[in-house]
């Protein structure tokens, strides 16, 4: 126990945090318990195996993925301190009508959702990109040709330029009729 | 002495027969006709919603009635009639073409609105009307149960109505399943407390002990739980038999129809609440059965289900009028002018306490627009009228008032709520929905949304909709569906599917452009 109190969340901090992301000093406390408990080492950040250690995230078809959405900010480093970790957990934040925030604008969550395929980082979904996804979804039941004019006929559909891919401009354009700020968002308990 | 022979007759009559059949085939003929005739006259539908017209045809068939036959004919609207061949088809109906994901999401919300909503209802209109009748104002004895009883039959939203009003107005979808999933869900609430006060009514207000209540209570969760298993179990066993049907593709629509209607019936005999057996009977097949079905089956039921659903609609209102004219009535006007009083008032008052509880745990938050429409949605419609003549006269007494009130408080809902409706969602610009099917891209990047919210809420330890979502698909894929599909494809079926609709659209359409090529 004695470790632990050497990581309670100063004050300076947490209004930090909700300065940057929005939450709520409850919600980022009742966030920061959880964190702690994720982090097995004690040690302030958490790696990639301790969010895999969470036994429904490691049989989700896109765990991995979306683990990886938590490290994109920082490049190489392969450990996440809190502050990143509420960073990237704000984008799922319910919008409010005059609340103004950056992290979680329609725009972040289609951002948040368009990285999860576009792996290479050049603001382009390729065939081969949707297809990765696709086979994470779909299981392997299916066939591969199957699933090849799945992707095909899914990029034809939203490719505007002919390019053979999807711009984050395209993908935000073909999900126009979607609810994005209530599908992306999260109720954070208090 | 030689025999009377009746010679052979050329023609002979005998209508009594078919006088049955015959008068049920003419009844739907007419509701039918009446309602090609509304379809023709677009400006008086622009008015009216088609429920009040076909009320009023009623009233005027019936009023027919009245001085032709002179007597006291069969009123064609008994319980019976209702109950186990009119509203069946419209339920089946409903939980069939129910959108799953929506009415899953908001389950929360209208649960507490069916459960709490209407309890609250029953005990503040029955208590209400009991309070204002020992002042004396109904000049005549109102006990504090028949109050209740009564009130437990008024409070409850119709699903016939519901649906008849907001089909045609067409709100957006959180609006349209939070008050339609209400009307149906809320049905094994008012079963409970319709039998509850009857019987507590049979044995007399001196005579309820404390172990009544508590059976009463329990009985609730018997009727509700027992009604919801057993439409599971008769919607698994028609995934399950469909799954064999394909040597014999005529008789696959039978099945769905018939075990459905078992599935009703019952729960029905065990007073188990029949509604939602059906409605759950329905939510369950259709994720199993359509992958099994062949396309022309798919449409088979569809239309008949539609078919059958909005025939029974179109004859309960007209039913419904008939009905007006040729019973007995006994009018109070203090007691009609309350009742329809604090069915509203309550109303009002229980969406607004009762949304503001909701909002507090609710991502998308209901509007004040919204809860206007709510509690102005909350039409009163024939099951009402089914269950008040349900009451025996000689342990009600006030069974005939009972009658005509709630009549009146039909009316009141189908015309007042369900004319004025229609402009007022135009003046609050309420958002309307759009029926659409989703692109290839929704389906997939929507999915995709939906691993990512499973996955945070697992990082954050949150047990929600997407974590209870992902544990049933899980459940479904590996246990459920190798069982009761023939051929079990992957684990996401409706990305499938909205790709074979899709390149099936395409094809009848490259079909259409190059006929000549064929």
């Amino acid at each position: 126990m004695g470790n632990r109190s050497s990581l309670l969340l100063r004050e300076e901090e947490i209004a930090q945090i909700q300065e940057e992301t929005g939450f709520t000093p409850n919600q980022i406390e009742r966030l920061y318990s959880r964190f702690t408990s994720l982090d097995r080492g004690d040690c302030g950040t958490l790696s990639r195996d301790d969010f895999l250690r969470i036994p429904e995230l490691a049989i989700n078809p896109l765990g991995e993925r979306i683990v990886n959405s938590f490290f994109q900010e920082e490049g190489l480093n392969d450990r996440v301190n809190f502050r990143q970790f509420m960073r990237v957990l704000a984008h799922f934040r319910p919008i409010k009508k005059n609340k103004e925030n950056k992290l979680n604008s329609r725009e972040e969550k289609l951002r948040f959702a368009f990285k999860m395929y576009d792996l290479d980082n050049d603001d382009m979904i390729s065939k081969e990109e949707l297809l990765a996804i696709l086979h994470m979804m779909v299981g392997a039941n299916i066939s591969e040709e199957q699933l090849t004019s799945i992707a095909e006929r899914t990029i034809v559909e939203a490719d505007e330029d002919r390019d053979q891919m999807i711009s984050f401009e395209e993908f935000c354009n073909a999900l126009q009729r979607t609810d994005v700020a209530q599908k992306m968002s999260i109720r954070f308990l208090n | 002495p030689k025999k009377e022979v009746e010679r052979y007759p050329v023609i002979s009559v005998s209508f009594y027969r078919v006088e049955t059949p015959f008068i049920i085939g003419l009844w739907i003929f007419c509701a039918s006709l009446a309602k090609i005739g509304f379809h023709m006259a677009p400006k008086l539908s622009e008015i009216f919603p088609e429920s009040c017209l076909l009320i009023f045809v009623g009233v005027v068939i019936g009023v027919v009635l009245v001085h032709v036959t002179d007597s006291v004919h069969m009123s064609p609207l008994t319980p019976d009639t209702f109950f186990f061949y009119m509203l069946p088809p419209i339920i089946l109906d409903a939980g069939y073409f129910m959108p799953n994901r929506l009415f899953f999401d908001h389950l929360g919300t209208i649960l507490l609105f069916a459960v709490i909503g209407t309890i609250f209802n029953t005990l503040t209109i029955g208590a209400s009307l009991w309070a204002v009748g020992l002042t004396g104002l109904y000049s005549c004895d109102t006990p504090l149960l028949d109050m209740f009883l009564f009130s437990s039959l008024i409070s409850a939203v119709d699903p016939v109505a519901v649906l008849a009003v907001f089909e045609e107005i067409q709100v957006n979808e959180i609006l349209y399943i939070v008050v339609f999933g209400e009307s149906l869900l809320n049905d094994a609430v008012t079963v409970v407390l319709y039998h509850l006060f009857e019987s507590y009514t049979e044995m007399g207000l001196e005579n309820i002990v404390y172990q009544d209540i508590v059976a009463g209570l329990a009985s609730f969760f018997v009727v509700a739980l027992g009604g919801t298993v057993i439409g599971v179990i008769w919607g698994l066993g028609t995934g399950y038999v469909t799954r064999f049907t394909n040597e014999v593709r005529v008789i696959e629509p039978i099945f769905i129809f018939v075990m459905a209607y078992l599935a009703y019936l019952n729960a029905e005999i065990f007073h188990m609440s029949g509604i939602l057996a059906i409605t759950f009977c329905g939510i369950t097949m259709k994720n199993y059965v359509e992958a099994n079905i062949s396309h022309k089956s798919h449409t088979t039921i569809k239309y008949t289900m539609k078919m059958l659903s909005s025939s029974s609609e179109t004859i309960i209102f007209m039913f419904l009028g008939v009905a007006t004219v040729s019973s007995y009535h006994v009018w109070n006007t203090w007691f009609v002018v309350l009742t329809i009083l604090f069915c509203s008032v309550y109303r009002v008052l229980g969406v607004i306490i009762f949304t503001a509880i909701a909002n507090r745990f609710r991502l998308h938050q209901l509007s004040q627009v919204e809860k206007f429409v709510m509690s102005y949605g909350g039409l009163r419609g024939a099951v009402a009228f089914a269950l008040v003549l349900l009451i025996s006269p000689d342990i009600v007494p006030l069974q005939p008032m009972f009658m005509t009130t709630t009549i009146a408080v039909v009316y009141f809902t189908v015309f007042f709520q369900g004319i004025t409706i229609k402009p007022l969602v135009k003046i609050l610009n309420v958002k309307t929905s759009e029926k659409r099917k989703p692109t290839m891209n929704e389906r997939i990047h929507e999915r995709l949304m939906d691993h990512v919210m499973a996955a945070l809420e697992d990082i954050m330890g949150q047990h929600g909709n997407y974590h209870i979502r992902d544990r049933f698909k899980r459940f479904d894929n590996k246990f459920i569906r190798p069982y009761l599909l023939r051929n079990h494809q992957g684990a996401e079926p409706k990305i499938l599917e909205t790709y074979s609709k899709l390149a099936m659209r395409d094809a009848m359409e490259y079909m259409r452009r190059n006929a000549s090529t064929i």
